[in-house]
């Protein structure tokens, strides 16, 4: 795999070859394999080695970018002349900021709370093809003993990413990570399961399959029931599907597009006290690059404290427009916290390690306490095909998806129909009752995160589909 | 790049593949945004690569590299075949691809003018004086503006003898003002949202758009949903303008005809589809003016479905999927096509690029415009009560095909076969078969677009895949509508 003096080289390359006032080099890529299968045969089975370099030119306030996999002389000759082309051709954008220097990026003060610890796990970075077909044998196995057909992923890879830029800044990063999803598919009825970690030491496939299986046998023959308003049960992958939504919204360059649904409700309380929620790449559970796509260090932030917005987050140029702005004083903290995107960026910057503060002692609830506590609800596996229907009151619309359990008497009594919710995310984080203690979590509408379980009042679901 | 292509065929075949494929796409885009005055984006790529897949032990193996030296691809190829015989230790079915006729062609995409070619600064001019005349109207508060070229070049070569040199150079460009008042953010698209119109074109496309031209109106539109009434609840008439249909096409019949989809092969991810295989030329899809046809050929026009082979040297083909209202075919390939009976592939395997595996894709899935003279207009005039909607602003849809909502842009109250008050946050829903089969009446030719989807995701890894969707406006009767907020008042 490329390594940190191979990628210092191309910097050189690049810099020797540069004419612009300043260059920054992003390179990013590594080893990936992906084992996949359905009705208990593996039926995709890839993998794949690739670099992309990517090198922002900037001739005083215009900037521009270009890529490439190509990493001969002249390839990287012709991506710094595309970029530095691209750039001088740019309008002059008075928000553009000299890229940072070696010295801003140390001097930013940075928690990083107990520490990072290497996310870096060799027997995750070996794993053969014969290794993820015994885990997906594994897990076959499950399926053919309770007469289900299994469908899903074991995927591997190890990465790397890192930033130079004349100004001296150069931080690198490498992780592993390894990733199992499960469906289990009867006749009338699916279960599913899925996680992921940079230690494949931490993944059970045929605990999840194991799992899944249950779901797809407890939900066999659903029950038809009427959409309304109902007590849910979210289990972690189904919280995380849904909040992921809201985020993107977190950043001073929403803010100031004022395409953010926190837009004049910074500081109000939005959520239920029991919401604190931080962005926190350093948390033991989480994973992702420790740097931003200028180099700045990420920050530890808490975006929500008991249910009142607190903070946002900033890239350079988004916190000096914003200390500009009419709302400047009313947003919060307005500093630079390491979340911005590469640039030039339409988006701007976003909280990506979002970490749930649990309940308080006492108070955590497993799944299956929130259910026999239940009179009647439904327990919800995970939430699928997600998107916005309102950006201001974050109103949301999806499907439930591979187990959906109607709750009764604090007993799961049977399988129902999926599910349509239209669910405004301010209402639902106002009406959790109670949580369970934040897990690692992966789905497929959201990006990973540390998420609880929670039990939720009057969760708006509007209609049914036929399964 | 046949030198390259037969390090990886031979070392393939000396390695025990009974089969073997290599693609090697060398890959350039640019991309180019806007955002209130300021640029958002500007970037140039490029791409090369080679992705080998292989059949050895009767399982599929795939590998890609960056890396096109001589040990480079032979160790790709190597690698495909070490996978494919872990593949076949976890193994339920046979493999078996239907036999298909070694090709050689070389077919280019219709390209009046190399997008390419055009100075920056043209495009840039002309992004930033949209934007400008989208922030020019009062209560605008956020202008977007995009256009993005892509040139995709592709060599193909087979164990069976193929040799299929192509490529393609799609353009796309479009726009959006926002605007933010209160407690409700409201949106306005042109030509479509999520980008604009996508096509296999060069930048005759963009001329042809007149972008620039209905920027004022478009600002003014997102302003005034402001103060319109919001969408009723409700049974109504529901006429669709022919994006929005694009859009429908896409997730109702598109999604659901993949054989891949059908068999199981994405019950993790994407999902499965209600289109069971016995519902192959007996189900009643649509109504009897309801004719769907998945056609990839270039006469059907420059769709970002349109191809001369696809990524396993299969021609391009039209298939008629509903055929007056019966559902007539899937999207196949040379592995599922044997599951209908069939004896050739439809040729829709398809990549997005060279370190992603071929999966059936859509190509352009397209329903034909009505038989009789009809416009938007003289639809609108017979209809008694309706609601006509534009441009998409949300979609979403069951794992197997059945249950969607769909929220648009701007809809119109139609009342006496009039077009009517504006009115904002208009949505419906449904479910597929119930909604084509009350669709009664659809524009004919010259209301007709081949929409691009250039976003379409599917697959693990994902790939993200351009597909063509042509259409009419058309009316549907007794839909729900407004269920989007209902609960949510």
């Amino acid at each position: 795999m490329l390594d940190r003096d191979q990628a210092n080289d191309i910097f050189d390359k690049l810099r020797r070859l540069s004419q612009a006032d300043e260059i920054e080099l992003l390179i990013s890529g590594g080893r990936s394999a992906l084992t996949r299968f359905a009705n208990n045969t593996i039926h995709q089975n890839v993998a794949e080695e690739e670099y992309h370099i990517s090198v922002r030119s900037a001739f005083g306030n215009r900037t521009a970018r270009a890529s490439t996999n190509k990493h001969d002389d002249d390839s990287l000759r012709r991506v710094v002349q595309s970029s530095e082309a691209l750039a001088k051709v740019q309008h002059p954008d008075p928000d553009l900021l000299p890229m940072p220097t070696k010295e801003e990026v140390a001097a930013a003060n940075v928690d990083c709370g107990d520490g990072m610890v290497s996310r870096y796990f060799e027997a995750t970075a070996r794993l053969t093809p014969q290794n993820r077909a015994q885990g997906v044998a594994a897990m076959v196995d499950v399926a053919k003993k309770n007469n289900l057909a299994a469908a899903g992923i074991f995927s591997s890879a190890e990465i790397v990413e890192g930033i130079f830029n004349s100004k001296g800044v150069n931080a690198w990063y490498e992780q592993t990570l390894a990733e199992v999803s499960v469906s289990m598919i009867g006749s009338s009825s699916s279960g599913w399961q899925k996680a992921n970690a940079p230690d494949m030491a931490r993944l059970e496939p045929a605990r999840l399959a194991e799992v899944a299986a249950v779901k797809a046998i407890d939900s066999k023959n659903p029950r038809d029931l009427p959409p309304g308003k109902y007590t849910v049960i979210l289990e972690p992958a189904a919280v995380l599907d849904i909040v992921g939504f809201m985020f993107w919204d977190f950043g001073g360059s929403a803010l100031l597009d004022q395409r953010s649904f926190l837009n004049d409700r910074i500081g109000m309380r939005l959520f239920g006290e029991n919401i604190t929620v931080w962005d926190d790449v350093y948390h033991p559970l989480q994973a992702g690059v420790p740097f931003d796509g200028e180099g700045m260090r990420r920050q530890r932030l808490k975006l929500i404290e008991n249910g009142v917005v607190r903070a946002v987050t900033y890239s350079r140029s988004s916190a000096k427009r914003m200390q500009a702005s009419e709302m400047d004083g009313k947003v919060g903290p307005v500093r630079p916290t390491g979340h911005g995107f590469a640039l030039p960026s339409e988006i701007g910057e976003a909280p990506l390690n979002i970490v749930f503060a649990g309940p308080l002692e006492g108070e955590s609830r497993t799944v299956e306490q929130m259910l026999a506590s239940t009179e009647r609800g439904i327990l919800v596996t995970r939430l699928w095909y997600i998107r916005e229907v309102d950006p201001y009151e974050k109103i949301l619309t999806g499907m439930t998806r591979d187990g959906t359990f109607l709750v009764e008497n604090g007993k799961v009594v049977c399988g129902v129909r999926n599910f349509r919710f239209n669910e405004s995310l301010l209402h639902m984080l106002q009406n959790v009752e109670v949580m369970g203690l934040p897990t690692r979590s992966c789905g497929e509408e959201s990006f990973d995160m540390v998420v609880p379980p929670m039990k939720v009042r009057e969760f708006n679901f509007t209609e049914t589909t036929k399964f | 790049m046949k030198d390259i292509a037969s390090w990886a065929l031979e070392t393939a075949k000396l390695r025990g593949a009974s089969h073997a494929e290599a693609r090697i796409v060398d890959e350039r885009s640019r991309a180019l945004a806007t955002k209130n005055g300021r640029i958002a984006g500007a970037s140039d790529s490029e791409s090369l690569g080679i992705g080998i897949r292989v059949i050895a032990n009767g399982g599929f193996g795939f590998a890609a590299t960056d890396d096109l030296s001589r040990e480079g691809v032979e160790g790709c190829a190597a690698r495909a075949v070490e996978i494919a015989r872990a593949s076949s230790s976890v193994k339920s079915q046979e493999l078996y691809l239907v036999p298909e006729p070694a090709a050689k062609a070389d077919w280019a995409s219709p390209c009046k003018i190399d997008p390419f070619s055009i100075a920056i600064e043209k495009n840039l001019d002309l992004l930033f004086a949209i934007d400008a005349a989208l922030l020019a109207v009062k209560g605008v508060t956020l202008a977007e503006t995009n256009m993005n070229f892509r040139r995709y070049e592709q060599w193909f070569y087979s164990s069976e003898g193929s040799e299929i040199h192509q490529t393609i150079v799609t353009s796309g460009a479009g726009y959006a003002a926002y605007s933010f008042q209160g407690t409700q953010i409201q949106k306005r698209s042109y030509p479509n949202s999520y980008g604009g119109q996508f096509q296999g074109r060069g930048y005759e496309l963009i001329e042809e758009l007149r972008l620039l031209e209905h920027a004022g109106e478009v600002a003014e539109q997102a302003v005034a949903l402001h103060s319109a009434a919001q969408c009723p609840e409700g049974q109504f008439s529901a006429i669709l303008d022919s994006s929005q249909l694009a859009l429908q096409i896409h997730e109702s019949i598109g999604h659901p005809i993949e054989l891949d989809r059908v068999l199981g092969m994405e019950a993790n991810f994407a999902g499965t589809s209600f289109l069971t295989l016995d519902k192959l030329r007996t189900l009643q899809y649509g109504s009897e003016i309801v004719n769907v046809v998945a056609d990839a050929t270039p006469a059907h026009g420059p769709g970002l479905g349109t191809f001369a082979y696809d990524d396993e040297g299969v021609a391009a083909q039209c298939t008629p999927i509903i055929t007056n209202g019966l559902f007539t075919g899937y999207l196949t390939s040379r592995d599922t096509a044997a599951a209908i009976g069939a004896t050739r592939s439809g040729g829709c395997l398809r990549a997005e690029n060279w370190n992603r595996l071929p999966i059936v894709r859509m190509t352009n899935v397209s329903i034909l415009p009505g038989q009789s003279p009809l416009t938007l207009e003289q639809l609108i005039a017979s209809t008694e009560r309706g609601i006509l909607m534009e441009t998409n602003r949300s979609w979403s849809i069951d794992d197997k095909r059945y249950n969607f909502q769909f929220g648009c842009e701007i809809g119109w109250e139609i009342v006496g076969g009039k077009r009517g008050r504006m009115l904002k946050n208009p949505s419906y829903s449904g479910i597929t078969t119930e909604f084509w089969n009350s669709m009664d009446a659809i524009c004919s030719r010259e209301e007709w677009t081949l929409w691009g989807t250039p976003n379409c995701g599917k697959g693990q890894p994902q790939q993200v895949m351009g597909t063509g969707h042509g259409a009419a406006p058309a009316r549907f009767r007794n839909i729900m509508v407004g269920t989007a907020y209902k609960g949510n008042e």
